[in-house]
């Protein structure tokens, strides 16, 4: 292993993100923070209990969601995006680098990322409203591994860009709806038929799902099934890296 | 594990690319870099120099062939080859927010080696980078950007070295102090190509010449034996008094008016004249003969430039 590469790339990506803390700290947590202030404070003491959880306390998995996939996404597909675009890949391509080198560079660098903002959040959250984790080990292990799942994606999306406007199409247009309808703000057993059945579809359901099962013990879909899909979509991001980098697709001329 | 050391550094086997479009950027090309050399890579704009310099780099992908680094092959060995090999790209691909030690700390970091502040600071020092060295580099200056990318080059300590046109925008000073660089590297073992638009950079200092041609690799040979055989040398006399044509008895040489008859001109040499070279001192006692007085004479070679411009034009 090349680990003088891979930690050349975390600490370049890392130290990308604390020159830009303003945009990639102060302003997920700023907007999250207007959910709390909005849902949980103002709206929220006004909403019945789901599952006997204040309503406040109940979105907080949801939110932190919201932001980690966000977040995730937009830290790993810029991180390779980038030196695409500026041309500085060349010397990426040039080094002896294995492809699971990269990821750990890149995806462990924005999962780190990930995982901080995720415990500024939860922290931010106290401020606003009284919540418990029933299982904090596991909230841990979902947290991570859907940190780590999603800035595969987001890697896979720079590699995949060959221009902004696609860079912020999937974000955009795929994961924030996803997110919404995913269940964030309330669970799917309260939709309709055939609404609930349809969001079975929706990959977040399972994330936010898991995430709500590791704070208060209950969730819309079997915890294990939750478990499954996302390690079913890191392997399906790690595999399909793999073929990226290998193949040269859209990386090398 | 290493390879047994060979006099040839690089070899190139049957390497082309042809794009999806089905463009042939390079066709199938043999080549050797020797030891410790400095190749010449020489070709017009889109001739194929870069492609082929990326494609043993690694940046692009390669169609046929392959190529050994040192004895490993560079798809198979990619960590051993890529170890020994710097590149300085054509184009100022720079991180416009990092400091200048900072990048190339991370070039060094990235080639997997420890961190050596030391050798940092030699590499910078050598291309007069170390004032600007806490300055990030979209702070400075085309030229100085080009240092850096060379540095970025250096940091890893490569045993080949590839240049791509490295002297492009670069002004006069910066140019030979670059030059300063290349030499003290040569000096130190280090194999380098070269490509640059600047021809008469790569007769002062190039062993051997390559000319790539719409992606064909027309030739390959040494530099001296190269300008011996496809340079042509031209004898001037300037003569007392004007005349109006080539005396008769001269009309077996390859004589030639200049200067509205106030020179004579005699053109040997190049390919042209299968290497023909002529006794001088007969020549002078038979333009004496035939009457013609001259009060200078002077004598001069073709450049690379003018052979590599001929050698284009004949390719068209």
């Amino acid at each position: 292993m090349n680990w003088h590469a891979v930690a050349a790339i975390y600490r370049f990506e890392m130290s990308r993100w604390f020159r830009t803390l303003g945009q990639s700290i102060a302003s997920p947590v700023l907007s999250t923070s207007l959910y709390f202030i909005v849902f949980g404070a103002a709206i929220g003491s006004r909403m019945v209990a789901i599952d006997g959880v204040a309503y406040g306390a109940f979105i907080i998995p949801g939110l932190l969601m919201l932001s980690i996939l966000n977040e995730s996404i937009g830290n790993a597909s810029f991180g390779i995006y980038f030196p695409k675009w500026s041309g500085t890949v060349y010397e990426i391509l040039s080094a002896p680098i294995s492809w699971p080198e990269m990821l750990f560079g890149y995806v462990g660098a924005a999962a780190t990322k990930s995982f901080l903002l995720a415990l500024l959040i939860l922290a931010t959250a106290r401020v606003f409203v009284p919540y418990h984790i029933e299982h904090p080990f596991w909230m841990l292990v979902f947290l991570v591994l859907t940190a780590t799942s999603f800035c595969l994606f987001g890697f896979l999306i720079g590699i995949w860009a060959d221009s902004w406007e696609k860079l912020q199409t999937i974000p955009m247009l795929v994961i924030t709806p996803l997110t919404f309808l995913g269940g964030a703000f309330y669970s799917i057993d309260m939709l309709p038929s055939p609404w609930r059945e349809f969001s079975l579809f929706n990959p977040v359901v399972y994330l936010i799902s898991a995430m709500r099962w590791s704070f208060y013990g209950s969730s819309d879909v079997p915890v294990e099934a939750s478990a499954a899909a996302i390690v079913g979509f890191l392997l399906a991001c790690i595999l399909t890296a793999r073929w990226m980098i290998l193949s040269g697709y859209r990386l090398k001329r | 594990m290493s390879q047994p050391s060979t006099p040839n550094i690089i070899e190139i086997r049957g390497l082309g690319k042809t794009y999806a479009n089905g463009f042939t950027a390079l066709k199938p090309i043999d080549l050797d870099i020797r030891r410790g050399e400095l190749f010449a890579l020489l070709g017009p704009n889109g001739a194929g120099k870069s492609t082929l310099i990326n494609i043993i780099c690694g940046v692009v992908n390669g169609s046929t062939g392959n190529v050994l680094i040192d004895g490993f092959d560079h798809v198979m060995a990619f960590r051993e080859t890529r170890r020994r090999v710097g590149l300085v790209p054509q184009e100022l691909h720079t991180d416009a927010f990092e400091t200048v030690q900072a990048t190339a700390s991370f070039s060094r970091g990235l080639f997997g080696l420890p961190a050596n502040p030391a050798h940092i600071e030699r590499v910078l020092r050598d291309l007069s980078l170390w004032d600007k060295r806490n300055e990030r580099i979209m702070t400075l200056s085309g030229g100085m950007k080009r240092r850096v990318l060379i540095a970025k080059a250096l940091a890893h300590e490569p045993a080949v070295l590839f240049l791509d046109e490295p002297t492009a925008g670069v002004d006069v000073e910066l140019r030979h102090d670059m030059w300063q660089v290349v030499h003290r590297l040569r000096e130190s073992g280090v194999t380098i190509i070269l490509t640059t638009h600047y021809l008469e950079e790569a007769e002062q200092m190039a062993d051997r010449v390559g000319v790539i041609l719409k992606g064909e690799l027309i030739l390959v040979e040494d530099k001296r034996t190269l300008m011996k055989r496809l340079g042509q040398r031209q004898l001037i006399l300037h003569l007392d008094q004007p005349i109006d044509a080539v005396p008769e008895s001269l009309a077996d040489l390859p004589f030639e008016l200049g200067e509205h008859g106030r020179s004579l001109i005699c053109t040997f040499g190049g390919s042209e004249s299968d290497g023909q070279t002529l006794d001088i001192p007969t020549l002078m006692t038979r333009v004496h003969n035939a009457g013609l007085r001259y009060h200078d004479l002077n004598t001069r070679e073709s450049s690379l430039e003018e052979i590599f411009v001929n050698l284009v034009r004949a390719q068209a």
